[in-house]
């Protein structure tokens, strides 16, 4: 059975069909990658199965867990974490505390608890803290534990991001266009860091992407969008030579 | 000497070290004024507004959880503050001749004027923070405005036969002979017995305080910053918005209530008007937190008592005293949010920032 299942998944916005009968399977611990040009709905796919639009039809499931009709913070519990095109961190805090934040779920205790600092307190909070940092050592950050989120250098911000969402404990990590902005020595890094999560958090992740070399480089398989509807999903390798991909990315 | 270089550890964590200089600057500030006080310093004026000063810091450090924290406006926590006013005293009036022991009513009272804020702050909670910035900042005022008319038509008396209550006039009650309206429409509660001292004062702040500090420093205070700083985000780690949110802004109409409870039983006579719990109020606690630094409760408890304590010191410059006053505001405003002037005391006076705001206090 494949970790996600997503079958004729459609949405449309007034009279624009934004995502048209989308399919996608991805087994557990694969790499896949969702490509096309702008405006083709790679994001507003994320955005349904995030469950911050209501697809119109179709139906998603994560470990044979129907997901439609689910709220954000359920279907996050449910294990599906992810990051954002346009980075979303907790601006005003510290790296340490957006890691925690991200934990929330994870080492609860109850708001009195918090106010009068019960045994549990101290117990939870070291715990978060360790696996905090753990984390952060992971993408190197564990030095800035301490810097506020808006202060770190692009690159590192968007490793926080990934960071954080791993510490949902998820089973499929969704990244919409993680190398945005960043140069090859950086995209580079990036690569390492994606492939080092999967391996080491025995992840499943499924990115967004338009660097066509971090795509062609980590991705084992690929789905492509254009105008809303699939237009080639396959191994990466066969779908990148399909001359409608190409003439979709750049033009005849 | 390891006693002494744990105390350095702890003063160098900011989380812990900025709640205890807070602690002990409001503590210091009562010492000093009940030094003042014994040696006849203090004029009776001065004296007077002792009880107001504590009332407002704590106002403001409850509004400051909602506007500095959960970042949303709020004018309406006047309303709050007004429940919490006149339930406590309704109460303290209902048992004022049953024998009960003078601080154990109080007490009670105290806990029913807070619950009772909490509840009011709950329950207008719910639709509200479905709204964002200027809708709600709007809301918020019409339903402090409510709360404040609504007050001013309630009837309750008391008599052999019971409670009566109505929303038209006193007569309507049809009381008996011995009976007794308790809640007056528009004149308010009456002969209520002052029971508010400036100590319990400074012990409600001190208490307001530790709650928000605490608060802020725990995942509760955490996930309701990360609603503030970015919502989606929150959502996508698994953050309940609608709970976190409806949580800092009912704790934050608890502490307001608190500060009413201090105030219904600080005058004789507590009544509704538009100047103690209508929107004049809650703009001015909106201003203790704005100046004050959103997000910083030291800051409040300073802004609320100088901008409290201002015009009756600049009393003496009799017409220029409102000038003064905006001008000072103005400077205030300045030296708190101006990016240059940040910039300026970072470089200058790091070490010497803690006790020029000690000197403000006292």
């Amino acid at each position: 059975m494949p970790l996600l299942e997503v079958r004729n998944l459609s949405i449309s916005f007034g009279g624009l069909k934004a995502v048209d009968t989308f399919e996608l399977e991805i087994e557990k611990n694969q790499l896949y990658g969702l490509i096309g040009p702008n405006g083709a709905g790679k994001t507003t796919v994320f955005n349904m199965l995030t469950g911050v639009y209501k697809p119109d039809e179709g139906y998603i499931a994560l470990d044979g867990q129907d997901l439609i009709g689910m709220k954000t913070i359920d279907i996050n519990k449910a294990g599906i974490a992810r990051t954002f095109q346009n980075i979303r961190l907790f601006s005003e805090q510290s790296v340490l505390d957006n890691v925690k934040i991200g934990l929330h779920n994870e080492y609860p205790y109850s708001t009195l608890t918090g106010i009068f600092r019960l045994p549990r307190y101290h117990k939870m909070e070291k715990a978060m803290n360790e696996k905090a940092m753990e984390l952060l050592k992971v993408f190197e950050l564990d030095k800035k534990a301490d810097v506020l989120a808006s202060n770190l250098p692009y690159g590192d911000q968007r490793k926080l991001e990934i960071a954080r969402a791993l510490a949902t404990n998820p089973k499929l990590l969704l990244l919409d266009e993680p190398a945005a902005g960043m140069n090859p020595n950086e995209t580079q890094e990036l690569m390492d860091t994606i492939r080092f999560v999967r391996d080491n958090f025995d992840m499943t992740i499924l990115l967004i992407e338009h660097d066509m070399r971090l795509v062609s480089g980590i991705c084992e398989e690929i789905t492509v969008l254009n105008f809303g509807q699939i237009l080639a999903s396959g191994e990466t390798k066969t779908v990148l030579k399909n001359p409608e991909v190409i003439k979709a990315y750049l033009g005849e | 000497m390891a006693a002494v270089k744990k105390f350095q550890s702890i003063l160098k964590n900011k989380e812990v070290s900025r709640p205890l200089i807070t602690y002990a600057m409001v503590i210091l500030a009562y010492l000093i004024i009940q030094v003042l006080i014994s040696g006849g310093i203090l004029s009776n004026l001065l004296q007077g507004l002792l009880v107001p000063l504590c009332i407002y810091s704590i106002a403001a450090v409850g509004l400051n959880l909602c506007v500095g924290y959960l970042g949303e406006l709020s004018i309406g926590h006047a309303g709050f503050m007004c429940v919490g006013a006149f339930t406590s005293a309704f109460f303290t009036k209902c048992t004022m001749n049953s024998g009960m022991n003078e601080m154990v009513r109080f007490l009670i009272a105290l806990v029913i004027g807070i619950l009772c804020a909490a509840l009011a702050g709950y329950l207008i909670g719910i639709p509200v923070l479905r709204l964002r910035g200027d809708y709600l900042a709007i809301v918020t005022l019409a339903f402090g405005e409510i709360i404040m008319n609504l007050i001013n038509v309630v009837f309750i008396g008391r008599d052999s036969r019971g409670f009566h209550f109505s929303m038209k006039d006193s007569v309507s009650l049809n009381l008996e002979e011995d009976g007794e309206a308790i809640m007056n429409g528009a004149k308010g509660i009456m002969r209520i017995p002052h029971q508010s001292s400036f100590t319990i004062g400074i012990i409600l702040l001190l208490i307001s305080l530790f709650v928000c500090y605490q608060l802020v420093n725990s995942r509760t205070g955490r996930a309701i910053m990360a609603i503030r700083d970015n919502r989606i985000a929150a959502e996508s780690v698994g953050i309940d918005i609608t709970r976190f949110k409806l949580l800092a802004f009912t704790i934050s109409a608890a502490i307001a209530g608190a500060a009413g409870v201090l105030y219904g039983h600080n005058l004789a006579t507590l009544i509704a008007t538009p100047a103690n719990f209508g929107y004049n109020m809650s703009i001015m606690i909106l201003v203790f937190v704005i100046l004050g630094g959103m997000g910083n409760f030291r800051g409040s408890v300073i802004a609320a008592v100088v901008l409290t304590l201002l015009p009756e010191l600049l009393r003496g410059l009799s017409d220029y005293r409102m000038l003064m006053y905006s001008i000072i505001l103005i400077i205030m405003m300045l030296y708190n949010w101006s990016p240059k002037i940040i910039a300026f005391r970072e470089r200058h006076f790091r070490g010497k920032l803690h006790k020029k705001e000690e000197k403000e206090v006292a």
